[in-house]
């Protein structure tokens, strides 16, 4: 991307603010990118010879006599099956001390596809954690971020989740994350032997937090490649969303942008939706499924950057630590595959949609009560068997660390139900448990 | 003669020209760089400099690049051929595009010039005609569509001659009309109209005097919305504002039905393409998608041509109704189109209002809803649009200015709210804070008075009633506890139960659930509050809880059976027994 050809070198900057620079230039063109005293940079707005650029690297030490160079185009990568197994920084440049890469080079953040040209998507992508398959199934061509508070293990879960689903490429967007998750990604994706199919784009927390706004077109790039050239089933990890739409606040914030809710900016759905909307199903069979993590002030859901991004993707995994099995669970009642009912009973079994549901609502009898309890009301012999059902339910169902087939999960709800409960009371319907019902002693 | 200009400043997709001739407010434009030339719109001109949005990526423009002005404003292209169609916001066919990725400069044509309409004149040689009166129609599926005179024809016409009956494409001359000054000028069976100005060409607008059936009870026992009304939905996400949308655009009592995606999820509109071809209208049999024009512009489309979206919806709602036809329009959501404007206030560095939206926000929503309305056209007959817009709250708060604002323009309020949606009870529309402004009409009452039933509206008051008192009554069992609070607290409670269950709650996915008809919820809201008008004598409150736990199921699958089907009569009868029972004191637990 560090290409140089015979062109004019610029030396004399009018204005330096933390994330940009500005300078008297012709001939630029809108989102170009510059090279600024070495570091990468592009251009955010022109006005009449004045051009403003954003150092990506950040502006300390640049000197006003600082060498200027325009680039001729805006961010590229190049692409080809060589990208399989290997890492890239923020502009595409590998880390991993490996050769460059032989391809062509296409722009990042290129244009939407035309949503007639879409498919419904209809692919189960199974997981192996009961919370995703069970309850809030994943499809093929989604996009669904896990809420997250920063202390849970999102990344871990994120990883396994990879590579446990049944797909030709995995694409991870790595945006500030620290250096030990970092290694600890490159260390699973090693141990599993599926380094091969997995491609990496890293920003780290050591590195300038503009660099990561470049990530997600990196690694979206990327996929539309495998994707849309390869007709593969590509699934790409974005995190942490919450650090790109801050590094989105930073930028706008130099350029004197009035900051909307939350300080964030004002474009910051478009920006988000940008993204997401890169997840597709495609004509020839090519997908790209997104699963991002955005993590959580506390919980907030109304903070801009949740919500905005509730409003784009389809569901949302909320990571909950559950104090009575002591384990990570995902919450069965916040969360939400909003795909899930085009695969549910149509590539699983008969009996998921009456299994899920009678599994969350029994649960959340058992919320009730609890509540009961603690309010210091007497517990029904239901209201027991509830309790206890719940505790069985989260280790063996809802906690991260489960990994077991659809129907196995199927089959274990059924035992749990049977375990502590009649037929009647959980109102599923006759010829289902006339066929399931496992009869206990 | 036309202006030209050059590029002199870019930032994302606010562009700044420097023109060398006049130019107007809302002017379109296009700007060429290298062999692509972008669709644009004048927002602002200051001296000689324009400021102009363009509707697509500016990634490669440079100060210099050629912009030439086209003297008319952004436009909507009308004719047969609009229903069934998917077109973005600037109406290109979506259809026709080549490539799986949209591409930039890529414009197509929003109607076919090949195919061949049956043409049926309406009008004679010698007839004297003024804009928007029609001259003949064609058969666009089974609606007849009017070909009119040009709604930007000013003062009287004589007709010289039309067409005779057979079938043209739309570019044929259909009519020749000689205007005051004996100037002859053609007519084909297409025109093109500006779409930011409202089109007018009717005798008058009044207040709207009948309701739009949806067949979903909440809004048409409740709250119902006025042929010709307006309406609003927020709710945070995951709250089921489309799948409401999408119930309404399937069950509407309208004859063309336009959808405007506006900013939303890419895989919903595909839900549309995949569903609607297979769905028939219950009101005609026919398919559903020929009577629906899908205006999509995805959330990662251009922002820009998101505004321009709403726009170019409401203009075809709009041609319809001149067409005397009952139009229903549906917008999801306005808050990303209101988002959009947002983007260019602050990219223009204007002082903004509350949360950063321009200050006009406020009337830029609510003259968009006064393009909405039942008409007299010309020729005495009706034509209407309704118009039923969604809102995207940030964080759910509904004190947000798009929200406000809304709340001020349109007439109909659905609240969806999160807790009913966490307790499943769908549609999530709150009762209590939900409105139709209709209900407090005088011909509406009048109309439902004859319609449904004398008193229509009353029985709906007392409804609400009970809502609102069951729930003061279940805050006190709430605070005191079940053996806290007289027995009739609970009797209370369980009836507001009774309606949120039976009325409120409504399955959309069910064939029969989905869609009540009027008569059908007369009859259920008859059934419900002659059940809550009786007063129980129940020993304590888990008898009380059993009893209408008990009436409900049998309700319940009252509004699962088909309406007066053997199913439904069993049902009613088991009803009746039990209420007996009940009544008896005899109930068994």
């Amino acid at each position: 991307m560090n290409k140089k050809a015979f062109q004019k070198i610029y030396t004399q900057l009018e204005a330096i603010t933390k994330a940009t620079v500005s300078l008297k230039a012709k001939g630029v063109s809108n989102d170009e990118l510059a090279t600024v005293d070495g570091r990468l940079a592009q251009v955010v707005k022109t006005k009449g010879d004045t051009v403003t650029l954003q150092i990506f690297g950040g502006t300390e030490a640049i000197p006003t006599d600082a060498e200027v160079v325009f680039l001729g185009s805006a961010p590229t990568l190049k692409v080809g099956d060589g990208l399989a197994g290997r890492f890239f920084n923020a502009y595409g440049e590998p880390i991993d001390g490996g050769p460059e890469i032989e391809g062509e080079e296409r722009e990042i953040g290129g244009p939407s596809v035309n949503p007639y040209k879409r498919k419904q998507p209809s692919q189960l992508i199974p997981t192996g954690i009961a919370g995703i398959d069970l309850n809030n199934t994943i499809v093929s061509g989604q996009k669904i971020p896990f809420f997250a508070d920063p202390d849970q293990p999102y990344n871990n879960v994120m990883a396994q989740v990879a590579l446990r689903a049944d797909v030709d490429k995995i694409i991870l967007g790595g945006m500030g994350l620290s250096n030990d998750d970092y290694l600890y990604f490159r260390h699973e994706f090693e141990r599993a032997g599926a380094l091969d199919k997995i491609i990496s784009f890293v920003n780290t927390t050591e590195q300038p937090p503009v660099e990561r706004l470049l990530i997600p077109d990196m690694a979206l790039t990327a996929a539309e490649y495998f994707a849309v050239d390869k007709n593969e089933k590509v699934l790409v990890l974005l995190t942490d969303m919450t650090l790109y739409a801050d590094a989105l606040s930073i930028v706008s914030n130099r350029m004197d942008q009035i900051p909307s809710k939350d300080s964030m900016p004002g474009s910051l759905y478009s920006d988000l939706a940008k993204i997401y909307e890169k997840a597709v199903q495609l004509p020839d069979g090519g997908s790209i499924t997104i699963i991002a993590v955005t993590t959580l002030n506390d919980g907030d859901i109304t903070h801009a950057i949740p919500d905005n991004t509730g409003y784009i993707t389809e569901g949302q995994l909320y990571l909950r630590a559950d104090p009575d099995s002591g384990k990570i669970i995902i919450d069965p009642f916040r969360s939400l595959s909003r795909l899930k009912q085009l695969v549910i009973g149509k590539q699983t079994r008969e009996d998921h949609n009456q299994v899920m549901n009678t599994g969350v609502r029994l649960y959340a009898d058992a919320q009730n009560a609890k509540t009961k309890l603690e309010n210091g009301f007497d517990l029904s012999d239901y209201d027991l068997r509830c309790l206890d059902f719940a505790k069985e339910y989260a280790t063996r169902l809802l906690a991260v660390d489960v990994n077991i087939s659809i129907d196995e999960m199927l089959d274990t709800a059924w035992e749990l139900f049977a375990r502590y409960f009649t037929k009647a009371e959980t109102g599923i319907k006759q010829s289902l448990t006339d066929k399931y019902w496992k009869e206990t002693k | 003669m036309k202006s030209t200009g050059k590029v002199t400043g870019i930032v994302s997709n606010l562009v700044t020209v420097e023109t060398d001739g006049p130019v107007s407010q809302n002017e379109l434009c296009f700007v060429t760089s290298g062999d692509t030339r972008l669709m644009a719109e004048v927002i602002k001109v200051t001296g000689k400099t324009a400021s102009i949005q363009v509707f697509e990526s500016t990634r490669g423009l440079k100060n210099g690049n050629k912009v030439e002005f086209e003297d008319r404003m952004l436009e909507a292209t009308l004719g047969p051929g609009l229903l069934s169609s998917c077109y973005d916001g600037l109406q290109n066919d979506l259809t026709t595009m080549t490539g799986v990725f949209l591409k930039k400069g890529e414009y197509t044509s929003p109607l076919d010039h090949e195919k061949l309409w049956d043409f049926t004149p309406l009008a004679k040689p010698g007839d004297k005609v003024i804009a928007a009166d029609w001259l003949g129609e064609v058969k666009e599926g089974w609606l007849p569509h009017k070909i009119m005179v040009p709604f930007s024809f000013k003062g009287e016409y004589t007709v010289k001659s039309v067409a005779e009956a057979g079938q043209y494409n739309i570019d044929k001359v259909i009519a020749v009309l000689t205007d005051e000054d004996g100037v002859d000028t053609d007519v084909t069976m297409t025109q093109k109209w500006p779409v930011k100005v409202p089109i007018k060409g009717y005798r008058e607008k009044p207040r709207p005097s009948r309701i739009m059936e949806t067949g979903v009870r909440v809004i048409d026992t409740l709250d119902p919305i006025a042929e010709g009304g307006t309406g609003f939905i927020p709710g945070p996400f995951g709250c089921g504002k489309t799948v409401l949308q999408h119930a309404i655009a399937k069950q509407g009592d309208a004859q063309v039905i336009v959808m405007a995606a506006c900013g939303e999820r890419a895989n919903e509109v595909v839900e549309i393409f995949t569903e609607f071809p297979e769905l028939i209208d219950p009101h005609t049999g026919r398919h559903l998608m020929e009577r629906t024009t899908i205006i999509c512009n995805t959330s990662n489309m251009p922002v820009a041509a998101r505004e321009a979206s709403v726009y170019t919806a409401m203009t075809i709602c709009e041609y319809y109704r001149a067409m005397g036809m009952k139009v229903l329009l549906l917008a999801d959501s306005t808050s990303r189109w209101a988002q959009a404007l947002r983007e260019m206030s602050n990219r223009m560095e204007e002082l903004p209002g509350a949360d950063a939206f321009p200050v006009d926000l406020s009337a830029i929503i609510s003259s968009f809803y006064a393009r909405a309305g039942m008409v007299v056209l010309n020729n005495g007959q009706t034509g209407s649009v309704t118009f039923i817009g969604t809102v995207s709250p940030a964080g759910g708060n509904l004190k947000e200015p798009v929200t406000e604002s809304t709340k001020k323009a349109a007439r109909c309020f659905y609240a969806l709210e999160q807790s009913r949606a966490d307790r499943k009870r769908y549609p999530a529309v709150n009762p209590i804070e939900s409105y139709s402004k209709y209900l407090e009409y005088p011909e509406i009452q009048e109309y439902l008075s004859e319609k449904v039933t004398p008193g229509w509206t009353n029985m709906v008051e007392k409804a609400k009633n009970i809502i609102r008192r069951g729930k003061e009554a279940n805050d006190q069992i709430n605070i005191l506890g079940d053996d806290g609070v007289p027995m009739s607290y609970h009797e209370l409670f369980w009836k507001s139960e009774l309606i949120d269950f039976i009325i409120l709650q409504q399955d959309a996915f069910d064939p029969v659930d989905s869609l009540t008809p009027l008569d059908r919820q007369k009859y259920m809201l008859e059934l419900v509050l002659d059940i809550c008008d009786r007063t129980f004598e129940f020993e304590d409150y888990e008898k009380c809880r059993d009893g209408f736990k008990e009436i409900i199921n049998l309700l319940k699958q009252m509004n699962y059976s088909e309406f007066h089907s053997d199913n439904f009569n069993r049902y009613r009868t088991e009803l009746d027994s039990l209420l007996e029972r009940l009544a008896a004191g005899t109930a068994a637990a």
